[in-house]
């Protein structure tokens, strides 16, 4: 989607599947000169420690390559587990939906 | 009253008549039990004492010790082992209903707490996309944790970007309940909307440094009109005189 890249994740998360994500999405940011990437949850009800830390990291990758991360559509339960593991993830940006979220890195571009 | 005491001397001498009088769990108690618990969860519904309920069973022992001597006058050692026998019944009943009116008792309690957590986690709407939650009370971490989970329902279901946790009713925090508004507001923010802490009382305050609580990464206002004013302006709102 224009300088973006939007990863909508339906399935549950397992540990393998979020590494390929990160290798891919790094991948293709370097490829296609994503400015911005999207990441949608709303379909992930389970999450773990290490997911959580993945999701991390891939925006600290991201930020590295120059592209901002935003995490939309996080579920109320998963939030609750991520901030009982200890996994606030200060580095990340978040927002309420993909909408928000466009919002959010449109202008944060038009910024910087 | 009349009518009851009947229908208790009816239902035990109908269980009585198989001979047991051992053992009131049996299915031939069932009724005098069934009459007794009704009478128990009644009697403390009405705010009755556990002792005046109970004395409901243990007034029969009088005239039933009576009937007993008449009948039994001469025989002594008949009349000691009636008379015990009778003893163990009603006390055994009666120690049912004092333990039917505890459990009644509970009841209630197991209610009101149930009703006192869900009336005190409102979450309420100011403006669009702008929530409240008064928080009125000692915060305890059952009762966070029920905060926590409405306010993050609230915020998917009315797709809200702000939420002010308004804290001026709380009386006391302490490093437990400081803890917990972090991680609510840690969790809220991951979904992706922000949070303000208002109402925070100069007593509250002083406590929350002591205690070495940092709430650096968090929004704070004196008051709710404030935080409120702060929300608005972040969604590019004005309130306007007309």
């Amino acid at each position: 989607m224009g300088d973006f890249l939007l990863v909508t994740i339906q399935v549950d998360m397992h540990d393998r599947l979020a590494i390929t994500l990160q290798e891919d999405l790094t991948e293709r940011i370097v490829n296609d000169r994503t400015r911005g990437v999207l990441i949608d949850i709303s379909a992930l009800d389970i999450v773990d420690s290490f997911i959580g830390r993945t999701l991390g990291n891939i925006a600290s990758m991201s930020r590295i390559l120059d592209a901002e991360t935003v995490v939309v559509g996080m579920q109320p339960s998963v939030a609750i587990t991520l901030v009982e593991l200890g996994l606030s993830l200060p580095g990340i940006r978040t927002a309420l939906n993909v909408d928000r979220g466009m919002d959010l890195l449109r202008e944060s571009l038009e910024r910087g | 009253m009349q009518p009851l005491a009947r229908e208790f001397i009816a239902a035990v001498r109908e269980a009585a008549r198989d001979g047991e009088l051992g053992d009131t769990t049996r299915a031939e108690w069932s009724r005098t039990r069934d009459l007794l618990a009704d009478l128990s969860r009644e009697r403390a519904a009405q705010g009755f004492s556990p002792t005046e309920t109970a004395t409901f069973v243990f007034s029969f022992k009088q005239a039933i010790f009576k009937r007993l001597r008449s009948e039994f006058g001469s025989d002594a050692e008949t009349l000691a082992e009636e008379t015990w026998t009778a003893t163990e019944l009603f006390d055994k009943l009666g120690l049912y209903t004092a333990e039917i009116y505890q459990k009644a008792r509970e009841e209630v309690i197991v209610r009101q707490q149930q009703e006192m957590l869900e009336l005190s986690t409102p979450v309420v709407e100011l403006w669009h996309g702008i929530l409240a939650l008064p928080l009125i009370g000692t915060l305890d971490s059952n009762r966070t944790q029920i905060v926590m989970q409405n306010l993050l329902e609230a915020i998917v279901a009315k797709s809200a970007g702000i939420a002010i946790i308004d804290i001026t009713g709380v009386p006391t925090v302490d490093t437990l309940v400081a803890q917990h508004l972090l991680k609510t507001v840690a969790a809220a923010r991951l979904m992706g909307a922000e949070c303000i802490i208002s109402g925070i009382r100069p007593q509250i305050a002083q406590t929350i440094i002591h205690l070495g609580v940092d709430l650096g990464g968090v929004l704070t206002k004196a008051t709710l009109a404030d935080a409120f004013q702060v929300a608005l302006r972040k969604k590019g709102l004005a309130v306007a005189k007309g």
